[in-house]
This record gives C-alpha cells, sequence and structure tokens, in this order.
C-alpha cells in the first residue's frame, strides 16, 4: 500500500512560495487519511457482521432443519451405543412357584387394508373371504371400493393364514406385526391369570394390556421394560393346581354341582399353591362377560374370591375359638343346647330339629349345634366377636392380588344385634368368599397368626398379629380333628394325612329375601396334617345333591367332604408330605412357675 | 522453511482426510454388523419365545394326563398317592455283577464215551 506523506514537499513548497500555510496541506491530507481509515473500519465491520449473520443464519436452520427431520422421521433405537441387553418391549411372562410357563407371549401378526393400492378389490375380497370364512364378502367389497383409505380386517392371524393371504398377492393387504399373550396350559388357573387383550393399535405395534386377574393386578409391572425377562413369579404350583382342578371337576359331576370352588392355602406363607373356580374359561379365548342374568353364572365369575355367601357351619369353630381364647370355656366346659332358644324374639333351631342336650364345647363342634355355638357367642357378646371376626380379615376384602378380589367384599349385618351374634357365629348373617374362610382357618392352623393369602411366591412366613392365643388355636384344631373321626365329616378320614375340618351346608339365598329349601352352599373347610399343620383346603360345591341314597343328600358331609378328601389324597403326595402316623395326645408340660 | 510447513501440513492433511474417510466407513461397516448381530439376536430370541411356549404347551398338565393313559401298557406310570411313598431301606442294591468265568467245566454228556450196551433207548 502506497502511503501519501502528508506533507508532501511540492505542494508545501508551492504553498510557501503562495505565502500559504502549509499546515492546511497536512490537516488537509491527514482528513482525507483519517476518512479512508473510518471507510475501511466500517467495511471491515460491516463484512464482520455479515459474515456472523450468515454463521447465525445457517446454525438456526441447522438446528431448525434437524428438529424437523427429527419430528417428521421414524424413530430408530440408538445403534452406535448398543448396550449388551436387547431392549425388549414385549410383556414378562408369568410363571408359577417352580418356573412353569403359566403365560408368555407370542408374534403374530394382524392383517389391514390400504384400498387405494389395491389392483383388484373385487377378487381380493372374495379371495379373502375363502381364507377366513367369518367374513363379509359384501361388506369388504363395499369398504374396499369405497373412500376407505385404511382398515383392520383381522387382529390375529395364525402362520397359516398369513401364507394364505401372501399368496392372494394383492399389494393393498398387509401386516402389521403383533405380539399376542399366549396361555398355554389353557383353562388352568384361567381365573387367576385372566386374560389379555389390545390397548392402542398401531400399524408397527400394539398395546397388551391386562384385563382381568392377575394380568390386570400386575399390569404396570408386566408392562415395564425393565422387567422384560424377569418373569412374575406366582405362588401357584402347576400340577397341583391341574390335579385339584381335575378331582374338582370330577367332584362337581358327581354331586351335580353347578359350580365349585377350592382353595389350598399356605398356612404360615399365606400362599395360595391352588385356586379353582369351576365353571372356568379358556383365557386364550376370553369369553364376553355376561349382561344379563346372574353373574354368578357365568364362567368369568370367580367363585373362589367373587362368591360371598353365607357359608354355615363353618363358622363354628371361630366361635369356640375365641371363647377358649378369652378363657371363658374350655375345650370340656359343658353347655346345655337344649331348646328352646329365643334370641331377639326369633327361634334358634338344631339341625333336622334335633335336641343334644347337654354337649362339651368339642361336642358342639363334632355335632355342629346351632344353640351350643350361639350360647358360646352370647357370652363373648357382640363386641368382641366383632373385633375378633375383624381381625382375621372378615370385614374387608382380601389383599390376594387379582382385580376380582377387591369386589369380594363381605356383607355386614347393618345392626350387630344378639341375634346377628348368635347367627354368625353359625355361619349365617355374615356373608363372606371362600378365601376369607381359608385365611380365617390359616389363623387357626398355624398357632394364631393372622396371614393374608397372597398370590406371589413368598421367601418367608408371614408374620402377622397373634389374633388368638396358641392354646385357643391347638385346642381349636383339635376339634377340627374331631369333626373328622367322629363327627360329619367322616368320609374326610385319609389315612396319614389327619384332615380336620368343619363342614358348612348353608342354604342359599333367594335374590329377593328368603332362602331356598333346594338349594344349598356345602363347603368343607379343613386343615391338613392337623398335628402339624401345612396347608389348609377349602372346597365349596353350588347347588350339590347326591343322589346315591333313596333321598337326595345336600349336606357338606355326604358332597363336598369326599370331594376334598379325594383332593387331598390325589395333592397331599404331589406337595411332598408324607403320610405320617398320628401321634398320641401327649400330656402338656405347662410351665406354672419361673424359679 | 516456510515451503516445508506448508508442505507437511498439507501432507498431513491429507493422510488424516484419509484416516478419517476410513474410519467412517469401517465404523459403518462395525454399525452395520452389530445392527445384524442384534437382528439375529433377536430373531434368535423370538425363536426361544416360540419354542419355549410350544414346550409348555406340549408339556401342558391335560396333555401329559391323556399320554399317560395311552402309554399305561409301556409306562404303567400312575398319579401320587399317598401308599406310593416308600422307605429308603426298601429299595434294594443293585446285585453285584457276577465273576468272570475263567475254567469253564464242560458238564453236557453229549460227547461223553457210552459203554456198550448202555446206549439211551430213546
Amino acid at each position: 500500500m502506497i502511503r501519501t506523506p502528508l506533507r508532501p514537499l511540492a505542494r508545501i513548497l508551492e504553498a510557501r512560495q503562495k505565502g500559504e500555510n502549509p499546515d492546511a496541506i497536512e490537516r488537509e491530507n491527514k482528513r482525507i487519511r483519517h476518512e479512508q481509515m473510518r471507510d475501511h473500519a466500517r467495511q471491515r465491520a460491516e463484512g464482520r457482521l455479515l459474515v456472523l449473520g450468515v454463521f447465525f443464519f445457517c446454525a438456526f436452520a441447522i438446528v431448525g432443519a434437524r428438529m424437523a427431520l427429527l419430528a417428521t422421521s421414524e424413530p430408530v433405537e440408538p445403534r452406535a451405543q448398543a448396550p449388551g441387553a436387547v431392549i425388549s418391549a414385549s410383556r414378562a411372562d408369568i410363571v408359577d412357584r417352580r418356573g412353569n410357563l403359566l403365560a408368555t407371549n407370542m408374534e403374530t401378526y394382524a392383517l389391514y387394508a390400504q384400498p387405494k393400492f389395491m389392483i383388484d378389490p373385487v377378487a381380493a375380497a372374495t379371495k379373502l373371504t375363502e381364507v377366513f370364512p367369518d367374513l363379509d364378502k359384501a361388506r369388504l367389497i363395499k369398504d374396499f371400493t369405497g373412500k376407505r383409505k385404511f382398515l383392520w380386517i383381522k387382529r390375529k392371524i395364525s402362520p397359516e393364514q398369513k401364507q394364505a393371504v401372501h399368496d392372494i398377492g394383492d399389494p393393498g393387504l398387509l401386516f402389521a406385526p403383533r405380539d399376542m399373550r399366549l396361555y398355554p396350559n389353557g383353562t388352568l388357573a384361567a381365573h387367576v391369570l385372566g386374560g389379555a387383550s389390545y390397548g392402542k393399535e398401531g400399524v408397527h405395534a400394539a398395546e397388551v394390556i391386562g384385563v382381568a386377574g392377575a394380568e390386570k393386578y400386575f399390569d404396570d409391572y408386566l408392562r415395564n421394560p425393565d422387567n422384560a425377562g424377569k418373569p412374575l413369579e406366582l405362588s401357584l404350583d402347576l400340577t397341583v393346581q391341574a390335579a385339584a382342578e381335575q378331582v374338582l371337576y370330577g367332584g362337581m359331576k358327581l354331586m351335580n354341582a353347578k359350580g365349585a370352588t377350592s382353595i389350598l392355602m399356605d398356612v404360615r406363607t399365606g400362599e395360595v399353591i391352588s385356586v379353582v373356580s369351576l365353571p372356568s374359561f379358556d383365557p386364550n379365548d376370553r369369553p364376553r362377560p355376561a349382561i344379563e342374568g346372574d353373574a354368578s353364572d357365568s364362567p368369568l365369575f370367580n367363585r373362589s374370591v367373587q362368591g360371598v355367601y353365607e357359608l354355615g357351619s363353618v363358622f363354628k369353630i371361630f366361635a369356640a375359638a375365641q371363647a377358649i381364647d378369652l378363657g371363658l370355656a374350655n375345650a370340656d366346659t359343658v353347655i346345655d343346647t337344649k331348646g328352646p332358644m329365643k334370641v331377639g324374639g326369633f327361634k334358634i333351631g338344631e339341625f333336622r330339629n334335633k335336641n343334644y342336650g347337654e354337649l362339651s364345647v368339642t361336642d358342639i363342634i363334632v355335632k355342629s349345634s346351632n344353640r351350643g355355638t350361639g350360647r358360646l357367642a352370647l357370652s363373648i357378646g357382640a363386641k368382641r366377636q366383632k373385633e375378633f371376626l375383624q381381625s382375621l380379615g372378615f370385614f374387608e376384602a382380601t389383599s390376594f392380588e387379582i382385580v376380582e378380589a377387591a369386589s369380594g367384599r363381605p356383607l355386614l349385618p347393618k345392626r350387630w344385634t344378639d341375634l346377628s351374634t348368635v347367627t354368625i357365629s353359625y355361619g349365617h348373617g355374615l356373608s363372606t368368599s371362600p378365601l376369607h374362610l381359608a385365611a380365617g382357618y390359616a389363623a387357626i392352623a398355624n398357632g394364631g397368626f393372622k396371614v393374608s393369602p397372597t398370590l406371589l411366591k413368598q421367601g418367608a412366613p408371614q408374620v402377622g398379629p397373634r389374633v388368638m392365643s396358641a392354646r385357643a388355636a391347638a385346642d381349636a384344631r383339635m376339634m377340627l380333628r374331631k369333626v373328622v373321626t367322629k363327627g360329619t365329616a367322616s368320609f374326610a378320614e385319609v389315612k396319614g394325612y389327619q384332615i380336620g375340618g368343619k363342614t358348612g351346608t348353608a342354604d342359599k339365598p333367594k335374590r329377593h329375601g328368603g332362602y331356598y329349601k333346594d338349594k344349598v352352599i356345602a363347603t368343607f373347610a379343613s386343615i391338613f396334617p392337623t398335628s402339624d399343620p401345612k396347608y389348609v383346603l377349602i372346597v365349596s360345591l353350588d347347588e350339590p345333591v347326591e343322589t346315591s341314597g333313596d333321598k337326595p343328600r345336600r349336606t357338606a358331609g355326604w358332597t363336598a367332604v369326599p370331594v376334598a378328601a379325594e383332593m387331598v389324597r390325589r395333592v397331599a403326595p404331589l406337595l411332598g408330605l408324607r403320610p405320617t402316623v398320628e401321634p398320641a395326645n401327649q400330656p402338656v408340660v405347662t410351665l406354672t412357675s419361673s424359679n | 522453511m516456510r515451503a516445508i510447513l506448508y508442505i507437511l501440513t498439507s501432507l498431513a492433511v491429507i493422510g488424516l482426510a484419509f484416516w478419517a474417510y476410513r474410519e467412517n466407513y469401517a465404523t459403518q461397516q462395525a454399525l452395520s454388523e452389530a445392527g445384524k448381530l442384534r437382528r439375529n439376536i433377536e430373531a434368535a430370541h423370538s425363536r426361544l419365545a416360540v419354542l419355549r411356549a410350544e414346550w409348555a404347551y406340549l408339556n401342558r398338565p391335560e396333555r401329559l394326563r391323556d399320554l399317560t393313559v395311552i402309554n399305561f401298557d409301556r409306562l404303567e406310570l400312575l398319579s401320587m398317592h399317598p401308599d406310593r411313598f416308600g422307605q429308603v431301606d426298601q429299595v434294594a442294591y443293585p446285585p453285584k455283577p457276577l465273576l468272570p468265568i475263567t475254567n469253564p467245566v464242560d458238564v453236557s454228556t453229549m460227547n461223553a464215551d457210552v459203554p456198550a450196551g448202555q446206549e439211551d433207548p430213546l
């Protein structure tokens, strides 16, 4: 760059000659130079601004374009930072306590159509109806040739059907991958598992959601991707469940019952090993809920938790156990059971108007005397009876982990009068589900601790609050055992398993008040082996009739008890219980002084 | 001096560009390979799930029960009953294997010399 001198000699000399001030030339030149410098700097700054502007524009444009791209493109999983485990979006499996599969997923396809891509809609519709005879041809043609752009044709198709649709070869017929919930054991434990269905559906995937039973109760757990590969372990035992279902089904048919339920529960952990409700259904093809008629006629009705009925004499043992616990009586205390007995203007009678006279508490249970337990209950009093039954869990729905359990809420009397106290002591006036009963009997069996039935595999026994003394529980067990050896449940004697239990035959209530004369619920609540109880078994038959005699017999001793005995015979060996010799009644050593 | 520096720098740029180009393709190759492996793993997983479901289906108690009935002649399987428990000492030890016979004695009379007149009448 040529620098212009501030005082060019030629011009200075010229100015001096003319007598002008040469400094003016210098100022003039300085001004020009500064102006040049200013212009230059301005240009540079403007250039920089432009570059910066372009830069920012590009940066924002890139961010915007990237956002638009992300928003409009299909999501893909990150490939570069692939973790070790493959993220699986499928629902977790359900297994039994030994790891046998109860519910799993299968990949299948749904069939949909995009009529605008179809080449020959009429031919495609005709061929589709050949593959799926249940489709309506006229309607398909109407859909394919109409304005619709998209329609689902089938929710689930088999691989053979998929191939057949492929062979039609129409580009407008498309497949969408689906996860399908599969219950490989069919009807086994159907009421516990419930069933699954589809939630939100898209072309690429669909949500599988539980609609009933454990599938619905544990829906969040099963759907959580964290738990994929970690199956839900239930307390059920597949083998025992299968044997129990077989025996109960046979029993139900033999006893001409319209329904049946059985519950087998561990008395210490509260684990439900098997729970059966018949009639059953196939969760792979869950029937629609009944809209009209009695809910209990639907195979979906779970009798073990939803069947809230007055269960009858099986409740008597609670009155006896409480009376012993409170020190009001012991097993040998003699109670007068003679009639007439009137409470609140209501006559309390015995089964077939028998009169037992004076009976010990044990014999009251063995002979199943209504008046005997009624007198025990009156001595206990309404308040204490209420508290005791509440502590056993008879006042609220069980915590059993299937959604239906919440609807199995016991029906309590509105006012707990003396009459209620007496009738409830022999199982009328308080309606509960068989599962409540199982929990109550478990407390007697395990030495007086409350247990809540659970569907999940447990590692350790439950430590519930004590609801009765060990002594009262032991006496109650002894009485239950005597019911089998000497009383109404003599058919329950299975050599080696020392079953103890109580029968209960309750008339079924009519829907609009009153009771049926010839419809009963026969229940047998039992524990085994009585010397060291491990399991409680409840068997309940709905409207059983035993017709081998000249008169039809409906009492539990003739109907539910033989079924329960056969069930123990089949199931106890499967549980690893060896038949043992019953220990003789040994005298109990009581510590009377600590010195 | 400066020229050498320029040449070296441009050579380095060319070299690095070449390296980056190769790394880019190697990475993409590795990614596609990993993707392929993952797809294989997924396929294997779903195949495994189907096999497990099928195994569970084939082992469902109902079918096993029918199979024991059909094959009762051969297997003689009965359901577990209380009277089928035993003690360990009720089970016999397996018999000891016989010692090998090293000096066999022929006890047959087929080749014996029969004195005259004492032949078998038959």
